[in-house]
């Protein structure tokens, strides 16, 4: 059963290796002359035009809530995909008042508004 | 072999467990807390149960997490000070290590008296997503439907708090 | 046994090796490609012995000379950017991507010398939920990569990019729901076996005859995951300079392009092997060919084998190449729009196409 995992592990580390030279390739390749212009970060041309990190919408909180819950309800959905034909229609109706349910969240927050603007 | 692989397992994990609390960097402690849910999935693994240790890294360590790092992010939290009172410090860390030796000691206590057997051999399918599906969705049909309540609770919960006074 | 974890490690450098290089001919495919849509030359300046031919090769340009270009600039590293998530951040954009591809299977079985080798770097059982939890771990790319760099326009980036991301990865995992439902496995070769049948002894029934919808949601949600063209607005070419990668020079700009082009190999793998029957030929079957009117035709194995990885690439490359036609002929979604899609159209669309499905299986069959 897990000799499943040794081509993942070996996957892992040939993709680790190869993608962290590749990635440190440039620090140790490459020259370095040091100016105090290129330790400022890009901004079209302009000067740097205050702290970086400030405050964001709460907006972006509320999409990754969001997508937590419809991940999970994803999540369940996968092993019913599985058996669903076994379960017949009682399974049918297990799934779908939980999916019901969750229609009823995205409807929620549909007109709530959670969904626009972004 | 199995012994020696989950042993370097355990010490990768308890590092960064370790990483997590102790890193006054709330972005590398989270991102920290992502390598030890992996491997809490590659425990899990070991243990045969693959689609559990799948689901873990989709929902726990690559949703839960991002979120986390989302909080991180919005509120802009910056590195722990290093308090300017070295004696409390050392106060807490004590009271924290200690703790944490005397749970440690309290679960080996625990784990090593009871009167455990060879655990009988998994039975074939064992983990498998179609053996945990058929009993999710016949025996544990109404603990999944409530886990459905929950979710709905968790998506209505924050729209009404962010949208609180609008 | 340390024969099978030398095949293992083979097939693992075999896939890595894959997904890189169609990354690199890509990359080449994209500029050409770009310059015939656009009705221009593209890049054709580099010459190779200084002028010795008499003709430009771009493809030397693109395949030598800009990984060189790469090579050797200068890291630099924004004063207050925090350096060790700077090299984290480059390394989780890529590294997701190209091990995802590790559960496509390739090609059918090898048999040598006696060994039956699967053709899948990691025959796993629950393959799919393997891709899905590569792709969830690709957002830490984008997201470290705008905060590692303390730029404000980066960070803004970042999150929008992988709001982006994450939106779109339910449509995702909804699409490959309906796929599943079909096939009644996660194992993924079990999916290229099972497209292997024809109906009517003549059509070939790969996925898309069944799940045509799940297919355009894959496609749209790729196209958002790998956050192309019209979704590129987190890159925003001509709008944040590049948005959360804007902070890195050299290879580690380098490693953010290639983990675009992965993700479109990887995009359409994932597609090919669920909708249009991964390695499976037309009446090839492993003995030969078993052609309608009942006519056999004799094939010898390795032939076979070869047949197929050659069929899985073709296809690849095909569906890679449709993602590129697609990136210079869209334009840009603006970035409500783009949310409005994810959440408010495919989402409910992959919905109904999942009930549907279980509704009609269940009720029909």
């Amino acid at each position: 059963m897990l000799d499943q995992y040794i081509g993942v592990l070996l996957t892992f580390l040939f993709a680790g290796v190869i993608v962290a030279g590749m990635v440190s390739a440039s620090a140790l390749l490459a020259g370095r002359r040091h100016s105090p212009v290129k330790d400022e970060v890009f901004e079209c041309g302009n000067p740097s035009s205050g702290p970086a990190r400030g405050r964001f919408p709460v907006h972006f909180y509320l999409v990754a809530i969001l997508f937590i819950v419809f991940d999970v309800e994803v999540v369940f959905l996968y092993p019913w995909a599985i058996v669903f034909r076994e379960l017949g229609v009682p399974g049918l109706v297990a799934m779908g008042l939980f999916l019901g349910i969750l229609a009823f969240g995205l409807f929620y927050e549909w007109k709530r508004g959670a969904l626009a603007w972004e | 072999m199995a012994t020696l692989a989950f042993l370097v397992l355990a010490a990768l994990l308890v590092g960064s467990a370790l990483a997590v609390v102790l890193h006054p960097n709330p972005v590398k402690s989270a991102m920290a807390l992502v390598v030890t849910l992996f491997l809490l999935a590659v425990v899990f693994v070991l243990l045969e149960a693959h689609m559990i240790a799948a689901l873990q890294i989709i929902v726990y360590a690559g949703a839960i997490m991002v979120l986390f790092l989302f909080v991180i992010m919005l509120l802009n939290l910056g590195d722990e000070e290093q308090r300017a009172r070295p004696r409390r410090r050392v106060v807490v860390h004590g009271v924290a290590w200690a703790a944490g030796a005397l749970l440690a000691v309290v679960l080996v206590r625990l784990v090593a008296g009871a009167p455990l057997g060879r655990p009988a051999p998994a039975p074939e399918g064992y983990g498998s997503a179609a053996l945990v599906a058929r009993s999710l969705f016949t025996d544990y049909v109404l603990p999944f439907e409530l886990a459905g309540l929950l979710l709905l609770v968790a998506v209505i919960g924050p729209v009404v708090l962010a949208k609180r006074g609008r | 046994m340390w024969v099978d974890v030398g095949i293992a490690a083979a097939k693992a450098f075999a896939v890595v090796m894959l997904v890189l290089n169609m990354s690199l001919v890509l990359l080449w495919v994209e500029r050409k490609g770009s310059a015939l849509i656009q009705d221009r030359i593209g890049a054709n300046r580099a010459n190779v012995f200084g002028g010795l031919l008499p003709f430009n090769l771009g493809i030397i340009n693109t395949l030598i000379a800009d990984p060189i270009k790469l090579l050797t600039k200068e890291d630099l590293i924004p004063a207050g950017a925090d350096r060790v998530l700077h090299f984290v951040a480059p390394f989780l954009a890529v590294f997701p991507v190209i091990v995802t591809f590790a559960a496509i299977p390739f090609g059918d079985v090898l048999v040598i010398g006696g060994r039956t080798i699967e053709l899948q770097a990691a025959a796993l059982d629950v393959g799919v939920l393997y891709v899905l939890a590569m792709s969830s771990l690709a957002v830490y790319g984008v997201v470290l990569g705008g905060w590692a760099t303390n730029s404000r326009w980066s960070l803004l980036g970042a999150v929008r990019g992988s709001a982006q991301m994450i939106s779109y990865e339910i449509a995702l995992g909804l699409g490959l729901v309906a796929a599943i439902m079909t096939f009644g496995t996660l194992d993924l070769q079990e999916i290229a076996r099972a497209q292997g049948a024809h109906l009517w002894g003549v059509v070939p029934l790969w996925g898309i005859l069944y799940q045509p919808v799940a297919f355009l949601i894959l496609l749209i949600a790729g196209f958002a995951e790998s956050k192309r063209v019209p979704f590129d607005l987190p890159e925003g070419e001509s709008e944040l300079v590049a948005g959360y990668f804007t902070e890195y020079s050299g290879m580690k700009q380098a490693a953010f392009m290639l983990s675009d082009f992965a993700e479109v190999v990887v995009v359409a793998g994932l597609a090919t092997t669920l909708f249009f029957g991964a390695w499976q030929v037309p009446f090839l079957a492993r003995d030969g060919w078993h052609l309608p009117g009942g006519v056999f035709v004799a094939m010898p194995h390795l032939a076979v084998v070869a047949l197929q990885i050659a069929a899985f690439t073709i296809k690849v490359f095909a569906l890679c190449c449709f993602q590129i036609l697609v990136r210079w002929t869209l334009p840009r979604y603006r970035y409500d729009h783009l949310m409005d899609l994810g959440w408010k159209w495919l989402l409910p669309i992959a919905l109904a196409n999942v009930v549907v499905t279980a509704v009609v299986v269940v009720l029909v069959a």
